[in-house]
């Protein structure tokens, strides 16, 4: 087990850490290309702009070590801008390309309502998956954001939630997933998500 | 659908939590890092820290981004915290020590420009304004300096500016409500929320459950504060919550 969780210059890393720290795995910070060769399982957190994410991103080679993970069947999972980021490109101050690992467009949130949506907010299943076992269908999530994931295929939605509308907020696609919401700052619920990610073998 | 919240409020001073009334005749409630953990068991929806020795002697920002960074290694749930902040780079150290928010009060009054700074740096979800509100003369009077110095501020006009500079939500404390445990300003809450579209969070009064509705259900507050309703009576954010669920009030489900 070797748990890597990305530093690339997009906020505070360090929740994320303590939380795997607190499910009971020994997760550590990796920011070179050769130290994501040795991981079993990657997160990518973030918060922060899409455009500068991708330029980080690049500028510090990891986007072909992030390909490479993924084309190992090794799971990877984005939190919050890291999970728009697997998006095929991003909208946030004009449009960039984004890692292209589930067909999607990441656009600002147009609806009913003030944004960002932050807040405590439940999910509205579609399909099952594996960093959901064991946690209840109609509980509660930490949200903050001002963009979501617009899926190209339904077949790559996990859940949605609903804020004025109903848009996606899972993702995945074989050994891939990633949740909107902040799982390291949504107690109980959230820690269990991240456990089962260090479980996960990466398959659906 | 987005849900309400209850905040526990823990004030600081000299590393302990303390609690007063109208904001003064503070009495020492316990050590701030244990009563973190019991919120966190107990499933509150935020956290929100203030120093209240911010701009007078003993202030210590050191500690207070101490304090911080042990509470987020073992609460995982948002933090606000604040008390004395007056520059972007006091900001961005509480959000590097592992504040989600920080809370801004007398230096958005006294420079008002810092709240356009910091919300184009970390967002706006980052930047909470704090508003120590009295009713004098028939206006919504601005204190800063912890309650001390009354400001040519009034509420309304106040958070329409804010909210242009950027502010991401209000915490609106009724001053002469503060510790009293008679319930909140309902119609200071009413006023705030009809000039934002920001989150309200109501602060100063809560004593009941009840109060807790009213904030809720008659002036359409986005949070409730506590800290006396939880610090002196066997109440605790589970019971609270039971309580507003039943009484309709859309709150987060944890099991």
């Amino acid at each position: 087990m070797n748990i890597g969780v990305l530093n690339y210059g997009m906020g505070n890393i360090k929740s994320v850490l303590n939380a795997i720290d607190a499910v009971g795995y020994d997760a550590h910070v990796v920011a070179a290309p050769d130290q994501l060769a040795e991981l079993t399982h990657l997160i990518i957190p973030g918060v922060g702009a899409f455009g500068n994410a991708m330029a980080n991103l690049a500028s510090a080679a990891l986007l072909e070590a992030i390909h490479d993970h993924v084309q190992q069947g090794r799971p990877l999972m984005g939190v919050c801008l890291g999970m728009q980021l697997l998006a095929t490109q991003g909208e946030e101050g004009g449009v960039n390309a984004g890692l292209d690992l589930i067909p999607g467009v990441v656009r600002h949130l147009e609806v009913d309502g003030p944004v960002p949506h932050v807040g405590w907010n439940a999910l509205i299943h579609h399909q099952e998956h594996p960093i959901f076992q064991g946690v209840k269908k109609h509980v509660d999530f930490y949200f903050v954001h001002s963009y979501y994931f617009a899926a190209q295929d339904r077949r790559h939605v996990i859940a949605e939630t609903e804020y004025g509308a109903s848009f996606p907020v899972v993702v995945g696609r074989d050994n891939i997933v990633g949740v909107q919401f902040h799982p390291e700052k949504s107690q109980d619920n959230g820690l269990k998500i991240l456990e089962n990610f260090c479980e996960w073998d990466g398959r659906c | 659908m987005l849900k309400k919240r209850i905040i526990p409020m823990l004030l600081l001073s000299q590393g302990r939590m303390v609690k007063g009334k109208q904001f003064s005749a503070f009495r020492d409630t316990g050590d701030p890092v244990s009563a973190a953990r019991i919120y966190n068991a107990q499933f509150a929806d935020e956290l929100v820290f203030l120093d209240v020795d911010a701009n007078r002697q003993g202030s210590d920002f050191e500690q207070l981004l101490n304090l911080i960074d042990k509470v987020s290694s073992e609460c995982f749930m948002p933090l606000s915290v604040g008390g004395g902040v007056n520059s972007v780079e006091q900001v961005r150290r509480l959000v590097q020590s592992g504040a989600d928010k920080v809370v801004i009060t007398t230096a958005a009054i006294e420079n008002p420009g810092l709240i356009n700074d910091a919300s184009a740096i970390f967002g706006r979800q980052c930047i909470v304004v704090g508003l120590d509100v009295k009713r004098e003369d028939g206006a919504y009077r601005l204190y800063s300096h912890c309650g001390r110095h009354k400001t040519e501020r009034e509420l309304e006009e106040f958070i329409r500016d804010m909210t242009q500079r950027g502010a991401g939500e209000f915490i609106v404390n009724a001053v002469d409500r503060d510790g009293m445990m008679q319930g909140y300003d309902l119609d200071m809450i009413k006023c705030a929320k009809a000039v934002t579209d920001r989150p309200v969070l109501a602060a100063g009064g809560a004593g009941t459950f009840a109060h807790l509705a009213a904030a809720f259900q008659e002036a359409n507050a986005d949070a409730v504060v506590c800290a006396s309703i939880f610090h002196f009576g066997d109440n605790n954010p589970i019971r609270a919550r039971s309580h507003l669920l039943n009484a309709g009030v859309p709150m987060k489900l944890i099991k």
